[in-house]
């Protein structure tokens, strides 16, 4: 056994362990602190297979930024959990229906890439960066549906704005923009009073 | 260094490449302490003297051993873990602020050859790895169980995130400039240009034609490392100390390191971006990292000045600036760069 074939191993109980955990944990948080193990473990998996633009891009965008802010909003959720467990019998059959599909359909795609494609020709050569293929592939073979895909999270980031939008706010705030450019000149006057004699 | 080299292998056999790299990370590490040691005694000396003081004067010539004073009585402190408070995480998040801040140096270049990993997407690694810092703020705050803590974790977070994203704009602009993501060629590529070909290198610097992207990149940098006057994730007047206000002893001394640990990174990497990494200003005299350092204690002597200078941002104006000021001047540079680097104009050729 190799050293690569070792740390493959080694990430990959980690991520094993880590998703596990993510389904298995009572506390919320401690989910998604897995979850964001997982990420990572992943993003190790990625770069052991030369693939370091995906690789640095999983930690960046979801260990980095999402899973911030998904943390943040489970560390303010209350969450009962029995309430949770009330209708699990009820819900268990579509639940694993769907769990099923969904590992039938990555073992198709996962398995029909892995028994035809030889490991070999997935090999990069050295001296070949990832990251600029990717980015002249983007946005040239593949710019429509890149186009595509930045327009779908447009729309989703709109569509969150507008769930969330309570009408125009009625009560008064104070506008930062306005307060930083206040000058001293538009709020104290000094005022030359005549010295007194007694 | 053959010598050493064979030396090594001698003792060590098989294991010695791992033992080299192993030592190189300590010969990183160790002065990088000692630099997070000795920027804590010049920033209460820089803020004393600004504030007509003196700063610390007691412990050795000038208060030099200040620090190690000051580490000492920390490490000897109990550590006190609150009632109620998630005892594993508790742990866990100090470490998780400083690992981050100490792996991000592997890819961080001194000179051309002198640097740990001279991997090829260096620029994204050090953006992933800083991204995870904030773990250890959150965490700390939510583990805490305190308010206080709470609420300046939520502050930390949200302050990190919005921040980070103009930080990312101003670097797009200058990988885009030096067309690579190698730390080492981007410093490389600041030594070409009419005024480096006159001798006059450090007006070929990024810093020049760049300049609003070098200073959103600075004040995000400060803000990042949640330092005044954004540290309104400590703000000690409002909510004590924000996310350390429950640590004691080592654990509380682990965020301070963090947090001096990532101003020196912050200031290493704006030095490298924007002011020539170790590329001399003038013709006449040599390359080398002591310019790195020069232009790093620059860097640093910048932070500490703010924070004598400026009172902290309310935490209303600090998103104001960060997304309604800063996001706009990124996206419109990034367009004018993109214009100008089609154009005949294209200074970077």
């Amino acid at each position: 056994m190799d050293f690569q074939t070792l740390v493959f191993f080694f990430l990959s109980a980690i991520l094993i362990f880590a998703s596990l955990r993510v389904i298995t944990a009572r506390n919320p948080v401690h989910a998604a602190l897995h979850l964001i193990l997982a990420f990572f473990t992943c993003g190790g998996i990625w770069a052991l297979l030369q693939a370091e633009f995906l690789a640095i891009a999983i930690i960046l965008v979801y260990v980095g930024a999402v899973m911030v802010l998904f943390l943040f909003v489970v560390m303010m959720l209350d969450i009962n959990l029995d309430r949770i467990r009330q209708g699990f019998w009820s819900y268990l059959p579509l639940g694993a229906m769907l769990g099923i599909l969904m590992v039938m359909e990555m073992g198709l795609v996962l398995g029909a890439k892995y028994f035809q494609v030889p490991a070999a020709e997935a090999m990069v050569p050295a001296g070949v960066s990832n990251t600029k293929s990717i980015g002249a592939l983007m946005f040239t073979d593949f710019v429509y549906p890149f186009e595509l895909a930045s327009i779908v999270l447009l729309v989703g980031m709109i569509a969150a704005i507008v769930l969330t939008y309570r009408g125009p706010k009625r009560s008064k705030y104070t506008n930062p923009n306005q307060q930083v450019f206040v000058k001293a000149k538009d709020r104290v006057r000094v005022l030359q009073m005549p010295v007194e004699k007694d | 260094m053959d010598a050493l080299m064979n030396f090594g292998q001698g003792v060590f056999g098989g294991a010695w490449p791992a033992v080299w790299a192993l030592l190189k990370i300590v010969l990183i590490v160790a002065p990088l302490m000692l630099s997070v040691a000795y920027l804590t005694w010049a920033e209460r000396k820089v803020i004393g003297y600004m504030q007509v003081r003196i700063g610390p004067n007691r412990v050795g010539p000038w208060g030099l051993i200040q620090p190690i004073a000051d580490g000492l009585k920390l490490l000897l402190k109990e550590i006190i873990v609150p009632s109620g408070a998630n005892k594993g995480i508790f742990i866990i998040a100090p470490m998780l602020a400083i690992a981050p801040a100490l792996a991000a140096w592997a890819v961080v270049p001194f000179t051309d050859s002198l640097v740990l990993a001279n991997i090829d997407a260096s620029l994204l690694y050090i953006m992933a790895i800083t991204s995870m810092g904030v773990y250890g703020i959150i965490l700390s705050g939510w583990a805490s169980n305190s308010k206080y803590a709470f609420l300046g974790a939520m502050r930390a977070s949200a302050q990190m995130v919005s921040y980070e994203i103009s930080m990312g704009f101003s670097l797009i602009c200058v990988l885009m400039v030096s067309n690579s993501l190698n730390l080492v060629e981007i410093v490389n590529a600041q030594d070409h240009g009419r005024f480096a070909s006159w001798g006059l290198g450090i007006l070929s610097w990024n810093w020049l034609p760049l300049l609003p992207m070098f200073l959103v990149y600075l004040i995000s940098g400060i803000a990042e490392t949640n330092r005044a006057p954004f540290d309104v994730a400590e703000g000690e007047s409002e909510i004590v100390a924000g996310f350390h206000v429950e640590y004691s002893g080592m654990a509380f001394a682990v965020f301070f390191l963090a947090e001096y640990a990532n101003m020196i990174l912050v200031s290493a990497l704006t030095s490298i971006m924007f002011l020539g990494g170790w590329l001399s200003p003038v013709g006449f005299l040599p390359d080398g990292a002591l310019w790195l350092f020069a232009k790093m204690a620059f860097v640093l002597f910048l932070f500490l000045w703010f924070r004598a200078t400026f009172p902290r941002y309310r935490f209303d104006q600090l998103m104001r600036l960060g997304w309604k000021v800063f996001l706009p001047v990124c996206l419109v540079w990034l367009v004018v760069v993109g214009v100008w680097m089609m154009s005949p104009l294209n200074i970077w050729k």
